[in-house]
């Protein structure tokens, strides 16, 4: 087999991914919309999502797609703006876990010792907390601001990728090639990020899609109880805050609408998963 | 009793259909062992996979007819497969610890075993598998019954697979390399227990293995298999004597024995003249290590002492737990020893610990090559990079330099320039041994550790990456230490042998003098252990 196959280019192998799995390709589809309204929102909706019209609370018809909320603003135009604001939320929020994650699970599963003790328990300290609470109160004590809610949703996602980090590293800590690399004049440092980590990420592109989906829901449900994004601010879940209260009167796509797209975007991010780890696993690569 | 007709199976890649087994056949005697020799990828898994029909997610017996006792297993259901599986026909896995729950006491998996097949009930199932436990020579059989996999020896763990594969008195017996990765006197007690197992019952076995040494000793019947056919099948003597085929000839000369020279192992080799041993390189003084144990302190070496002149090569042997590998790790300064000291060229090399030896200016001077050549290549690296990695931290090369030197290294190894673009897992088990080994010369060692560098290879390349070895010693006039368990290769590259065992040197002395005229009881148990040659 070893002289059939070639060596093939990180983009032909991304190319491969996608094609051998149709849903990864659905889902990297989907992205790329989300992407696509997060980059041209403004430009894209023929309303402006914050100007009131005299056309209160009508349903969805050809005019208004999604219908107009009690100020008589489009709830499509709404619904496609805000798309930048929560998904902006999610990454940095997703970014500055993954980074603060990564460093606390490789200290702690390269050196051990008395360092894993210290950063495994404290970590244990916030995973004992209700997290969503533990936002809450993050946020109402730094102040009610999109950074400090990009924090707090960090703060409380941290955990989960310093765990899968610490794991992964601790198995390769001995490993034959760790040694080997120490024969070749590595540092410690140099062999926990260079030649340690790298060989983590698979699991970890696996933890970054399901936690993109739950730090959009995280930044949602923290401004559906009025933290973090404040109204008129177009954002889901200030949207579905504001629809349900007229869903009882039979105002129903003020609510239902923002919560199918951001169901859409949880869903996207979900559906990532096995194609990221796929294409960051080189012995996937022919 | 069993008669293979014209067997193909078929594996879909991600590269196009793959055929494992083209067109075999075979037939096994009651109370007949026939040994399947073939090195990795010849399909002699395959075969005794599908015999089970427990063949991996996307294999299929594309044609061809299973008859066991008059049933044609292809076309069995799987009902009457599970009852087959274990009571008629057994096997045996070739990692034993895998084959066995990690989390179930071994006693119950024995009974687990009985009683799926209704060999006993709930309330002698207990007393049965003791006695099964007894059967295979477990001592304390009682007590056994109570501990877990990681509680026992890999030899008491491939017993206990034994045990559990013959609890039902099966009729056949498949074992799929049974005493790859155990020592050599426990392979031979395991080899000698399914022996006598065998004769007992009258029970068939089919032992597959890449050992032609091991197969010649203890099968009537031997096939050798390559590329999913049967070359040739004779007698081990036949065999031995008078191969017909041109790649039986090649394994047989491939096999090591005690008093082979090195260049019989490949055709046309020719002697490799062996550097003169100048002064003393290393010297290793009185070494002591100890590890803090959860019961105590554990002493891993206890006070070695040993010289090794430059240009010379000396063969460190022992078990596993003999304390071999941490003395090399000690050595190449990757663990810092508890006592003793480490003289490279008459100065200490134990002054600066071993977390910061990494940059210390005599890093180069000591390289080693290590024993799983898959685990110790990054996976993300490619093989140029994994060879310029030594080069780029301890060298003041610069990239193009770098890159002339990773050729120039390919080319000392014989690693196909084209290869070097190549991620491990694109390369054959023979070309990552030859990665490992270029980027242990890459700073111009003088010392090199070898770490049981070709236990992982086929025979054939074990021959080849031996003769290298050779090569390469004399031409840049290295020195090597040389870790194995296995003797006969040690007798073929080293001048001197060091047996140690539980931490201590056993006996020390000329390669010749040691095997020829052991002095100590220890080395002899070594010595009978070793498979005999078939001729």
């Amino acid at each position: 087999m070893s002289d059939a196959t070639h060596t093939q280019s990180f983009a032909g192998h991304v190319g491969y991914v996608l094609r051998q799995n149709p849903i990864t390709m659905l889902a990297f589809g989907m992205l790329g919309f989300l992407i696509f309204c997060a980059a041209l929102g403004p430009a894209l909706v023929s309303y402006d999502p914050l100007a009131s019209g005299a056309e209160i609370l009508q349903p969805p018809s050809w005019d208004h797609w999604f219908g107009t909320d009690h100020l008589g603003r489009d709830v499509f135009s709404r619904v496609i703006v805000a798309t930048r604001l929560d998904m902006a939320i999610s990454v940095g929020a997703v970014c500055l876990s993954f980074i603060a994650g990564s460093i606390l699970g490789c200290a702690a599963g390269y050196w051990g010792g008395w360092l894993d003790a210290v950063i495994s328990r404290g970590l244990d300290m916030i995973m004992a907390f209700p997290l969503f609470v533990l936002a809450m109160g993050i946020v109402a004590a730094l102040g009610n601001t999109v950074e400090n809610v990009i924090y707090a949703t960090a703060v409380i996602n941290t955990p989960f990728y310093a765990r899968v980090v610490r794991a992964e590293v601790n198995i390769r800590r001995d490993a034959g090639f760790v040694q080997a690399a120490k024969l070749a004049g590595n540092s410690d440092l140099r062999i926990v990020a260079l030649h340690i980590f790298p060989n983590a990420l698979p699991p970890m592109m696996v933890q970054v899609s399901l936690n993109m989906g739950w730090a959009v829901l995280n930044a949602a449900g923290l401004s559906f109880i009025g933290l973090g994004v404040r109204p008129p601010t177009p954002e889901w879940g200030i949207m579905v805050a504001e629809g349900a209260n007229y869903i009882i009167s039979g105002e129903w796509w003020l609510a239902v609408f923002p919560g199918l797209w951001l169901m859409f975007a949880v869903f996207t991010f979900n559906l990532l998963g096995d194609g990221l780890r796929d294409i960051v696993d080189p012995r996937q690569r022919r | 009793m069993l008669k293979i007709k014209d067997l193909r199976v078929r594996f879909q890649t991600r590269n196009g259909p793959v055929d494992a087994v083209r067109g075999i056949d075979l037939t096994l005697d009651k109370g007949e062992t026939l040994g399947i020799v073939g090195e990795s990828g010849s399909g002699k898994s395959v075969t005794a996979f599908s015999v089970l029909r427990i063949l991996d997610q996307g294999g299929e017996i594309v044609s061809g007819a299973l008859d066991y006792g008059g049933m044609d297993l292809t076309k069995a259901s799987e009902r009457t497969l599970n009852d087959i599986r274990g009571r008629e026909i057994s096997m045996i896995f070739q990692n034993p610890r895998a084959a066995l729950n990690p989390i179930r006491k071994v006693g119950h998996q024995i009974e687990d075993v009985l009683r799926q097949h209704a060999q006993a009930t709930r309330q002698d199932a207990r007393a049965k598998a003791i006695a099964a436990l007894e059967e295979v020579q477990i001592k304390d059989a009682a007590a056994r019954y109570h501990a877990y996999p990681f509680e026992l020896s890999g030899g008491m763990c491939q017993r206990i697979v034994i045990a559990l594969a013959l609890a039902c008195q099966p009729r056949l017996l498949i074992a799929d390399e049974p005493t790859t990765g155990l020592d050599v006197t426990t392979q031979k007690t395991v080899m000698d227990l399914v022996q006598n197992l065998a004769r007992d019952r009258q029970m068939g076995v089919i032992l597959i293995t890449h050992d032609l040494g091991l197969a010649g000793q203890y099968c009537d019947r031997l096939v050798v298999m390559k590329d999913g056919e049967i070359v040739e099948d004779g007698t081990p003597v036949q065999l031995g004597r008078s191969a017909s085929h041109g790649y039986t000839q090649r394994l047989v000369a491939a096999t090591p024995h005690p008093g082979k020279a090195l260049h019989d192992l490949v055709v046309d080799g020719a002697a490799v003249p062996v550097p003169m041993p100048g002064d003393v390189l290393l010297s290793v003084q009185n070494v002591t290590k100890t590890y803090d144990g959860k019961s105590g302190p554990v002493h891993a070496l206890q006070g070695v002492s040993l010289d090794l002149p430059q240009g010379g090569c000396l063969g460190l042997v022992g078990e596993s737990g003999s304390g071999k590998s941490t003395l090399s790790s000690i050595i190449a300064r990757l663990q810092d020893c508890t006592g003793g000291d480490i003289l490279f060229e008459g100065a200490s090399l134990c002054d600066v610990p071993a977390a910061r030896f990494s940059s210390d200016p005599r890093r180069p001077l000591v390289q080693m090559v290590f024993q799983d050549a898959t685990d110790s290549l990054n996976p993300r690296q490619t093989a140029a990079d994994a060879i310029s990695e030594p080069l780029r931290h301890l060298t003041k090369l610069s990239s193009s330099g770098r890159r002339d030197r990773v050729h120039e290294l390919a080319e000392q190894v014989g690693l196909p320039a084209p290869l070097l673009t190549r991620l491990p897992h694109q390369l054959s088990g023979g070309q990552k041994a030859r990665v490992g080994i270029a980027r242990a010369l890459a700073v111009n060692p003088k010392l090199l550790i070898l770490d049981e560098p070709t236990a992982a290879l086929d025979v054939s390349i074990q021959a080849i990456v031996l003769n290298l070895l050779a090569d390469l010693r004399h031409r840049l006039n290295l020195t090597y230490l040389f870790v194995s368990h296995d003797l006969s290769v040690v007798q073929m590259l080293c001048d001197t042998v060091a047996v140690m065992r539980l931490g201590q040197l056993e006996e020390v002395g000329p390669t010749k003098q040691v095997l020829n005229a052991p002095r100590s009881p220890y080395t002899q148990s070594l010595l009978d252990a070793v498979p005999q040659p078939v001729v």
